[in-house]
């Protein structure tokens, strides 16, 4: 394997730490992965600019990168250019978050936002309060299968 | 960069932006725990965090423009070195965080939304602005306040159309924020060269873009500065009181690694 594809491999195991089903390359936080004979440099894209798991992030994709015995170097870096998005996060994340319990981003909140509850798929559900636990996250609950359940925040430009 | 005056402008305006968000994001924190409900103690929590978030942002750009790191901006400047508007220094209410926490909720709702509303006004006028760093960094922050904007536009207009008592509560208010309004609109000193140089429009244009998008009534009365221009570095004690806590644990170590 190159090393291109072993970075991009283990960026797949460094997961969100408030979220750990979901990994920052599903999340679309990666932007680019610069490789020069062993030196590598890594551009992320920040979700939320409060979200205190930022640093953490930076620190879990230091070490799992390291790990590569080929590494000679690493820099990763937090970009201010281009802006994520929720558009960014991609299928197999928004299954997993479901799973999870955690409506996947869709639609606008300034429109009409009609949020499927990722338990019994019923669109029978209210928002309780646009934040959450998580910068990123929105309260909602379902009135068919009266389950409180959590949605990420749809974030786009 | 263009010119050392660009530059010196331009340090400026990202100072005030920085210093206003990291102001009210203290105050809006000292709400922890105290606000009227537990899902409002969640949201107003996360809207604060996001404010830091953003206030960080700006300081990051100017830690890239030379002016030092993060940490040391925010908690090694003396009162006079801030650039904030004074409306953000206010305190809560009387008491304090720890003693007889007696805050004012008509006065936070109103100065949130309006200050938020004049922060929506002021970031759209920078994005058709001259310098790009700052226009990624205001338009990614332009997105999470749409957020808070819904948020504080709800509670103002279900407060102030509520009760007689809510009603003049809220028109007090309203009368302390607009005093003070004037100052977030101000850019100091430095006003007329940040126009001319076209890092932000004119005070009065945006001012009067503020009146037209509020529309209200109640809010007729013009934007003053009554306590003096925190752009220029005239602040009141709770400033000082503000920052002394904010550094606390900063000063108490100040060689440490955070």
């Amino acid at each position: 394997m190159v090393l291109k594809e072993k970075v991009i491999e283990v960026l797949g195991s460094v997961k969100d730490p408030e979220i750990p089903v979901v990994s920052v390359v599903d999340l679309g936080m990666i932007h680019k992965v610069h490789l020069q004979e062993g030196h590598v440099s890594i551009e992320v894209m920040p979700t939320f600019s409060g979200c205190p798991a930022l640093e953490i992030i930076k620190r879990n994709i230091e070490q799992a990168v390291e790990s590569i015995p080929e590494v000679k170097s690493l820099t990763v870096t937090f970009i201010r250019y281009p802006i994520w998005t929720t558009d960014l996060v991609s299928e197999r994340a928004k299954q997993e978050l479901k799973k999870f319990g955690i409506a996947p981003p869709e639609g606008h909140v300034d429109g009409e936002w009609h949020v499927p509850c990722p338990y019994c798929g019923s669109v029978y559900t209210t928002i309780d309060n646009i934040f959450g636990p998580a910068a990123c996250r929105s309260i909602l609950y379902c009135k068919s299968c009266k389950n409180p359940f959590e949605a990420m925040k749809p974030v786009s430009i | 960069m263009e010119s050392l005056e660009y530059r010196e402008c331009l340090i400026e305006l990202i100072y005030q932006l920085a210093d206003d968000d990291f102001l009210l994001a203290y105050r809006g924190s000292e709400w922890l725990g105290l606000a009227p409900h537990i899902e409002e103690d969640v949201a107003f929590a996360s809207i604060s965090q996001d404010l830091m978030g953003h206030a960080a942002l700006y300081y990051g750009l100017l830690e890239d423009l030379g002016e030092g790191k993060v940490d040391k901006l925010t908690h090694d400047r003396s009162p006079e070195q801030f650039r904030n508007a004074i409306l953000v220094e206010l305190p809560n209410g009387t008491g304090t965080y720890l003693e007889d926490p007696s805050y004012d909720w008509a006065f936070t709702v109103v100065r949130n939304y309006f200050y938020t509303l004049s922060k929506k006004i002021r970031l759209d006028s920078i994005k058709k602005a001259s310098y790009e760093p700052l226009q990624q960094i205001v338009q990614k922050i332009s997105i999470e306040m749409s957020y808070h904007m819904m948020h504080w536009e709800v509670w103002f207009n279900q407060l102030i159309n509520s009760t007689p008592e809510a009603r003049r509560r809220m028109e007090e208010a309203v009368k302390t924020v607009i005093e003070e309004l004037g100052g977030v609109f101000s850019y100091g000193r430095f006003g007329d060269r940040m126009v001319r140089l076209s890092l932000i429009e004119s005070e009065e244009v945006l001012k009067q873009r503020w009146i037209t998008y509020l529309n209200k009534e109640v809010a007729k009365e013009p934007l003053t500065m009554k306590q003096g221009n925190g752009r220029n570095g005239v602040h009141t004690i709770h400033l000082a009181n503000a920052l002394d806590t904010l550094s606390e644990v900063y000063k108490s170590v100040p060689t440490a690694e955070w």
